[in-house]
C-alpha cells in the first residue's frame, strides 16, 4: 500500500468525526469522539509500521499544486522527526477524550459550550497538528501553524474549569496575541523566502537555496525563529504558557503542552535550521543562552508556584529549553535526543498533567496548598503521579532521562559551559517535582482529602498507557531512536555539521569482546 | 584463586579485555530480574497479595543469592583472565556517533558485590517479616525492597558507566521510596526529599563525568574508556576523577555532601541497615574502584578522595559521640566507616581491594549492628533514645551477643573482622609515605580511638547499667525471623575479615582481576607489629574513656547542656545543616521568590506595557475579546492582505 494516502486519510479522519459529532445528539458524542480517535490512531500505527526506516528522507508523500500562481502546493510528507509527532499526536487525543469524558459536561458549560462542541474542536485540532506536522511546504505548514490557533482558543476560553471567566478569557487572548504576533513576523519570513528562494514554497526546493551571502537570511531566519520561540516557548517569550495551561481545562492543557507547543520546536528543527543553516550557525551560541536561561529559569520559577498547573507549566518552560538546546548543540546525538525529548516530554508532561487534573477536579482547587497527605487515602493516585513527576525529573529508566542525557551530553560535546550550566538543571527538576509531591501527596492526611476516591478505571485507563510507554522508551528506545535518526542525520547534512571526534577515541568494538 | 596469569592483564594501556559470557553467565540478567520481577508483582498486585507478598519478596532475593553464588563457583573454575565476563543484551541507545549497549559485567569485584547484595540483602528481607509484621503495607516495604536489591544489583552489574547510573538513580529512588515509607510522617517525607535531592547534586558530578569521558573517548562503556584511560590528558584525568568523587560523595554521604544521611534514619531500621548501611551508601566506593584505570593515572583525584575519605572518617566518628539517638550514632558511624573505605581506595593501586574488604567486612557488622538496634527498639516501643535503655543484656541476650559481636568487629579487636579490614587501611594509609602518607594516617589512627569511643558509649548505655525504660516499656527478646539473621550475620562480623584474609589468596587476591594486583607501597615507617599495637593502644584509651563516663557513671535521663563548644557542634552534626541552609536553601528561597515576581511583573510586565503603548490602554487588551471574531477577522485580513503584497512584489522583481 505504498501510494495509499496515510497523511491525507489520518488527517482528515478527525475532520470529518468532527462535523458528524456537530450532527448529532450530545449522547453520542463521547463515544463517537473516542472512537474517531482510536480509529485515527489506528490508522496511524499502521502508518508508521509501513514506513521504511532505510528509506527515504520523506515518506508517504504527496504533491498536488494548489495555487499555481504563487507556487503553493498541497504537499505532504514525513520524515522520522514529523513521523514521531504524528503518532505522539495520534496517542496523545484519545487520551484526552477519555479524560475530559466528565469535565466535557460540567454543569457550568452553556448551550453552546458543551461536551459536543468541546471535543468537535479537540478533532479539529488534531487535524491541524497532523497537517503542521506532515506538510513540507512552507506556506501550508504556515496555514495550518495558524489555523491550529483558532481551535485551541476556544478550548482555553470557553472551556476553562476555572470560575474566573474574566481570567480565562484573558488568558485566552494573551495565548492568540502572543501567537498571532509570532504569526504575523513568520508570514513576512514566508513571503521573504519565497522571494529569496526561487519562487517556491517547496520544502525540498528550498533546502539550500537561501542565498547564505546576504543578511536576508538573518531576518528570514530571525522571523521563523521567534514564531517558534513564542510557540514553544522559550524564555523571555514564555509568560503566555502558565497562564494558558493553567486556565485551560486539563484535556486542552494536555494538547497546548504536549503537541501544540512541541510545533515550535519542531519547526526550529525542520524549518530554521535547514533553511537558514548559515544563520543558524552564527545564531546558535545566542540562542543556547537563551535555552540555559529557560531550563534554569523555568524551573527556578516552578519552585516557586502555588498552583499546580502553573507549576506544570513552568517546568515545560525549563523542557522546551532542554529541546532547543539538543536542536542549537549541532550534533547528531543532541538533535536526535532533542526530537525524542518531544515525543517523551508529550507523555511525562501529559500524564503529570492528567494526574494534576484528577486532583483537581476531585478537590475543586488548583493551589498545592489545599492538598496533603493524599497518599494515605488515595495510594494508587499517588503512586502514579509520583511515577509522572519520577519522569519529568528525567529519572535515569523512564524515557526521559534517554532523551535528556542525550541532549546535555550532545550540548556537552561541542559546548561545554552551556552543557555543564543546562546540568545544574536536573537538581533543580528534582526540587519542584519531590516539593510538589510532598505537599500534595505526603503528611497526615488533611480533612479536605480524607473522602478523595482513588483512581477510578476510567482513569486508570487514561494514565496506565502513559506510564507504560514511558518506562518502555526508557528501557528500549531503539525503534523510536531508529526512526529518528536518518532524519537527523540529513538535517545535520543540512546545516554542514559533524559531530565533534572524540579526543582519544578508542576501538570500540574490539573491546566489547563480541565476536 | 590463582592470579598468576591476571596481572598482565592490567598492563597500562591494554585496558581490561572482557570475555564473552558463555553457559552459566548468560543467565547473569536473572541476577536482576527476579528481584525486580517480584518488586513489580508486590507493588502492582495491590492487597490482595498481602497474605504471601513477604514471601515473595524474600525468595527473589535468596534465589538470586543461590544464583549469584552458583556464578562464584563457576568463576573459581576460571583462570584469571577468564573471570572478566561481559554479557551484552541489547542496543540500549544508539543515536549516531552516541551508541550505550546495555550489557553486564560479571567480574571479581561485581560478584563480590552480587554476593554481598543478595546475601545480607537476604537475610535483612528474613529479618523483616518480623519487623514489619505489624505494618498494614508490610507488602509494599518488600516491593520497595526488592526494586532496591535489583537497582543495586544492575548498579554493580552494569557493563558502561550510563547502566551504572541507571542502577545508581534506581537505589537513589528505592531510598527515596524507603526512608518515606510512612510518609504521612512530615519528618519522614522531608527527610526521603533530602536524601533524593542531596544525592541529585552528586549525580550532577557523576552526570557530567559520563559526558567527559564520552566527549574524550566517544564511549561510555568500562571496555572503551579505560582501554583508553591512559592516553588521555593529566587534566582530563583529574576531571573526570574528582567529578565521579562527588558523584560518590552524594551516594556515600561523604563530607560535603554528607548531611542527609542523619535524616535519612527516618525509614524503617531494616532499611538503614541494607541501604544506609551494607550496600546502597558503598555504592561511591564501588564507582571509584570501579574506575581505578582512571584513578590510576591522577594522582591530583586520588588525592581529592583521600582527602574527602579522611576529613568524612573524623567527621563522622566526631558527631557519633555526640547523638543519643541509637541509629543517628550508627549512621554517623557508617559515615564515618566509608570514609574509611574511600580513604583506601583513594590510596589507589594496590590498595584498592583493602576498601573492597572493608566494605564486604562493614556490610557485615554494620548490618549486625543495625539489625541489633531495630531489636532493641522493637523492644522498647521503636524508642531510639540510648537514654531510655540501659540493662538490656539479660533481657535480650541474643540481641546483646551479636551486638557485641558486631561492635568488637568494628573496634577492630583482634581477629575480629575490622582488625583485618580497618587496621590494614589504617596501616596503608601511614605506608603512603611522605606527609601525607603522615597525615592521612593520623588522621584514620585517631578515627580508630574515636570509633571505639563512641561504640563503647553506645554499648554503655544501651546493654549495661541499670534500666531506665520509659514507663509501660517491658523488653524482651525478638522473634525468630529477627533473631536468626541477626544470628549469621553476627558470625560474618566475627569471621569475615580473617575468612576473606586467609582462604585462598583472600578477597584481595580474588579481585586481582578487576584491580590491580595488590601491592606495597614504600617501606613501612613503623613495622607492621607495631602499627597493629599502636591502633590497638589507641582504640583502648577511646574505649576506656568512654566506659569510665558512660559504664561507670549513671546516665542522666536528658543531656547535659554545659559542655564545651566542641560537644554542641557535634550534636548539630557539626553544622551540616546550617550551612546548607545559609548557603543553599534560604538564597535559594530568595533567588526562587524575585523571580517568581520578577515573571508577573518584570517579563510579564513588559509585554503588557509594549501591548499597552502599541493599544494605547491595557485595557484594551482585555476588551479585544469582546469583539474578538471581528478582530481576528480584521487581524487575519490584514495578513492575507501582507500575502498577496508580498507576492505581487516578489512577482515584480
Amino acid at each position: 500500500m505504498s501510494d495509499f494516502p496515510w497523511l491525507t486519510v489520518i488527517g482528515v479522519v478527525p475532520l470529518v468525526g468532527a462535523l458528524v459529532i456537530l450532527g448529532l445528539p450530545t449522547r453520542l458524542a463521547k463515544p463517537l469522539a473516542l472512537a474517531v480517535s482510536m480509529v485515527t490512531l489506528v490508522l496511524t500505527i499502521a502508518m508508521c509500521a509501513a514506513f521504511d526506516v532505510g528509506g527515504p528522507r520523506f515518506q508517504f508523500s504527496q504533491t498536488y499544486t494548489w495555487i499555481p500562481q504563487f507556487g503553493v502546493h498541497y504537499a505532504v510528507g514525513v520524515d522520522g522527526i514529523a513521523l514521531s509527532l504524528v503518532a505522539l499526536t495520534a496517542v496523545l487525543v484519545p487520551v484526552v477524550i477519555l479524560a475530559s469524558w466528565h469535565d466535557a459536561d460540567a454543569p457550568t458549560r452553556t448551550a453552546r459550550h458543551n461536551a459536543k462542541t468541546f471535543l468537535a474542536l479537540v478533532l479539529v485540532l488534531e487535524t491541524m497538528l497532523i497537517g503542521v506536522f506532515a506538510a513540507t511546504d512552507v506556506f501550508l505548514f504556515y496555514v495550518f501553524f495558524e489555523a491550529m490557533l483558532l481551535p485551541m482558543y476556544f478550548l482555553i476560553g470557553s472551556y476553562g474549569v476555572s470560575g474566573d471567566q474574566v481570567k480565562r478569557s484573558y488568558a485566552a487572548v494573551k495565548f492568540f496575541l502572543y501567537s498571532l504576533v509570532g504569526g504575523l513576523l513568520m508570514l513576512a519570513a514566508v513571503v521573504g523566502l519565497y522571494v529569496v528562494g526561487g519562487k517556491t514554497f517547496l520544502f525540498s526546493d528550498l533546502v539550500g537555496h537561501v542565498d547564505t551571502t546576504r543578511p536576508v537570511e538573518a531576518f528570514l531566519f530571525l522571523g521563523f525563529f521567534i514564531a517558534f520561540a513564542i510557540k514553544a516557548p522559550l524564555w523571555p517569550f514564555h509568560t503566555w504558557l502558565p497562564d494558558a495551561a493553567a486556565e485551560a481545562p486539563i484535556g486542552a492543557a494536555v494538547l497546548l503542552v504536549g503537541v501544540l507547543d512541541k510545533v515550535g520546536t519542531f519547526g526550529l528543527l525542520r524549518y530554521c535550521l535547514p533553511l537558514f543553516p548559515h544563520a543558524s550557525r552564527t545564531f546558535g551560541p545566542y540562542v543556547l543562552v537563551l535555552c540555559v536561561i529557560s531550563i534554569l529559569y523555568g524551573a527556578l520559577v516552578a519552585v516557586g508556584q502555588t498552583d499546580l498547573k502553573r507549576l506544570v507549566a513552568y517546568t515545560s518552560v525549563a523542557h522546551f529549553g532542554f529541546i532547543a538546546l539538543g536542536i542549537f548543540a549541532f550534533t547528531s546525538y543532541g538533535q536526535s535526543g532533542a526530537t525524542l525529548y518531544m515525543v517523551n516530554h508529550g507523555f511525562s508532561t501529559g500524564a503529570l498533567f492528567l494526574i494534576v487534573g484528577f486532583l483537581i477536579s476531585r478537590r475543586g482547587s488548583r493551589l498545592i496548598g489545599d492538598f496533603g497527605g493524599v497518599q494515605r487515602v488515595a495510594p494508587w493516585l499517588a503512586g502514579t503521579f509520583l511515577m509522572a513527576g519520577l519522569s519529568g525529573l528525567a529519572l535515569p529508566g523512564l524515557s526521559t532521562f534517554v532523551s535528556e542525557f542525550l541532549v546535555l551530553v550532545g550540548t556537552f560535546t561541542r559546548y561545554r559551559t552551556f552543557a555543564v550550566l543546562a546540568t545544574l538543571g536536573i537538581v533543580l527538576a528534582a526540587l519542584y517535582i519531590l516539593v510538589m509531591y510532598q505537599r500534595t501527596m505526603t503528611g497526615p492526611a488533611q480533612p479536605a482529602v480524607k473522602d478523595f476516591p482513588d483512581l477510578s478505571s476510567r482513569e486508570s485507563w487514561v494514565i496506565a498507557p502513559m506510564l507504560a510507554l514511558i518506562l518502555a522508551l526508557g528501557v528500549y528506545p531503539k525503534p523510536l531512536l531508529d526512526v529518528i535518526n536518518p532524519a537527523v542525520q540529513a538535517t545535520m547534512q543540512d546545516v554542514s555539521r559533524t559531530d565533534p571526534p572524540p579526543s582519544v577515541p578508542v576501538s570500540v568494538t574490539s573491546s566489547k569482546g563480541r565476536p | 584463586m590463582s592470579v598468576t596469569a591476571s596481572s598482565a592483564l592490567l598492563v597500562q594501556g591494554a585496558g581490561p579485555q572482557y570475555v564473552n559470557a558463555t553457559g552459566l553467565f548468560t543467565l547473569s540478567w536473572v541476577l536482576i530480574a527476579l528481584p525486580l520481577l517480584s518488586a513489580a508483582v508486590l507493588l502492582l498486585t495491590g492487597r490482595r497479595a498481602n497474605a504471601w507478598g513477604h514471601l515473595l519478596g524474600c525468595a527473589s532475593v535468596l534465589c538470586s543469592f543461590v544464583l549469584g553464588l552458583a556464578m562464584l563457583f563457576a568463576m573459581l573454575g576460571r583462570s584469571g583472565p577468564d573471570r572478566l565476563i561481559d554479557q551484552h543484551l541489547f542496543s540500549w541507545i544508539p543515536a549516531g556517533s552516541f551508541q550505550v549497549e546495555a550489557g553486564l559485567l560479571l567480574d571479581p569485584l561485581s560478584m563480590t558485590f552480587v554476593l554481598l547484595i543478595t546475601g545480607v540483602g537476604g537475610m535483612i528481607h528474613i529479618y523483616s517479616i518480623g519487623y514489619m509484621a505489624h505494618d498494614p503495607e508490610r507488602r509494599r516495604f518488600f516491593g520497595e525492597l526488592n526494586l532496591f536489591v535489583a537497582a543495586m544489583l544492575l548498579l554493580v552489574l552494569g557493563d558502561s558507566f550510563l547502566t551504572l547510573y541507571v542502577g545508581w538513580e534506581g537505589v537513589g529512588l528505592a531510598s527515596y521510596l524507603l526512608i518515606g515509607f510512612w510518609s504521612y510522617k512530615p519528618t519522614a517525607a522531608t527527610a526521603a526529599k533530602k536524601a533524593f535531592l542531596v544525592n541529585r547534586v552528586g549525580d550532577v558530578g557523576l552526570s557530567l563525568a559520563i559526558m567527559l569521558m564520552f566527549a574524550t573517548f566517544g564511549t561510555t562503556s568500562f571496555a572503551g574508556v579505560f582501554s583508553g584511560a591512559d592516553r588521555m590528558m593529566a587534566a582530563t584525568a583529574t576531571g573526570i576523577g574528582l567529578l565521579l568523587l562527588l558523584g560518590a560523595c552524594g551516594k556515600s554521604a561523604q563530607f560535603p555532601l554528607q548531611s542527609w544521611l542523619l535524616d535519612a534514619m527516618e525509614g524503617p531500621t531494616p532499611v538503614s541497615a541494607l541501604i544506609h548501611a551494607a550496600t546502597m551508601v558503598t555504592a561511591g566506593v564501588y564507582l571509584i574502584a570501579r574506575s581505578n584505570p582512571i584513578f590510576d593515572v591522577s594522582p591530583n583525584a586520588r588525592l581529592g578522595v583521600t582527602i574527602v575519605g579522611a576529613v568524612t572518617l573524623l567527621f563522622g566518628a566526631t558527631i557519633g559521640c555526640a547523638y543519643d539517638d541509637i541509629k543517628k550514632v550508627l549512621a554517623s558511624s557508617t559515615m564515618s566507616q566509608v570514609g574509611y573505605m574511600i580513604l583506601a581506595v583513594g590510596i589507589g593501586p594496590g590498595v584498592y581491594a583493602l576498601g573492597i574488604v572493608q566494605l564486604v567486612c562493614h556490610g557485615f557488622f554494620k548490618a549486625t549492628m543495625f539489625l541489633g538496634a531495630g531489636s532493641v527498639m522493637h523492644a522498647t516501643k521503636d524508642n531510639v533514645n540510648m537514654r531510655h535503655y540501659g540493662g538490656l543484656r539479660r533481657l535480650m541476650p541474643i540481641t546483646f551477643l551479636t551486638f557485641t559481636a558486631g561492635y568488637l568487629a568494628i573496634i577492630g579487636f583482634p581477629f575480629f573482622s575490622g582488625f583485618y579490614s580497618k587496621d590494614k587501611i589504617i596501616e596503608a594509609a601511614f605506608d603512603k609515605g611522605g606527609t601525607s602518607g603522615l597525615v592521612l594516617g593520623s588522621a584514620a589512627l585517631l578515627g580508630a580511638g574515636v570509633t571505639a569511643y563512641y561504640m563503647t558509649r553506645l554499648m554503655a548505655m544501651t546493654f549495661f547499667g541499670r534500666p531506665r525504660w520509659e514507663e509501660g516499656v517491658t523488653p524482651n527478646e525478638s522473634p525468630r525471623s529477627m533473631t536468626m539473621p541477626m544470628i549469621v550475620l553476627g558470625i560474618g562480623a566475627v569471621f569475615a575479615g580473617a575468612l576473606l584474609t586467609f582462604v585462598g589468596d583472600g578477597l584481595a587476591g580474588f579481585l586481582t582481576p578487576s584491580l590491580g594486583p595488590a601491592e606495597k607501597g614504600s617501606p613501612p615507617v613503623i613495622s607492621a607489629s607495631g602499627q597493629t599495637l599502636l591502633i590497638l593502644a589507641v582504640a583502648t584509651v577511646g574505649a576506656v574513656i568512654a566506659y569510665l563516663q558512660f559504664g561507670r557513671r549513671s546516665v542522666p535521663d536528658t543531656a547535659r547542656q554545659d559542655v564545651p563548644v566542641v560537644v554542641t557542634a557535634a550534636r548539630q552534626a557539626l553544622y551540616g545543616d546550617a550551612v546548607n541552609e545559609a548557603v543553599f536553601m534560604r538564597p535559594g528561597q530568595y533567588t526562587t521568590r524575585a523571580l517568581v515576581f520578577f515573571d508577573n511583573f518584570g517579563v510579564d510586565g513588559a509585554v503588557r506595557g509594549l501591548a499597552a503603548l502599541v493599544g494605547g490602554s491595557s485595557g484594551r487588551l482585555r476588551r479585544v475579546q469582546t469583539g474578538f471574531v471581528r478582530s481576528y477577522a480584521l487581524l487575519m485580513f490584514g495578513g492575507a492582505a501582507l500575502v498577496v503584497i508580498g507576492l505581487t512584489l516578489a512577482y515584480a522583481i
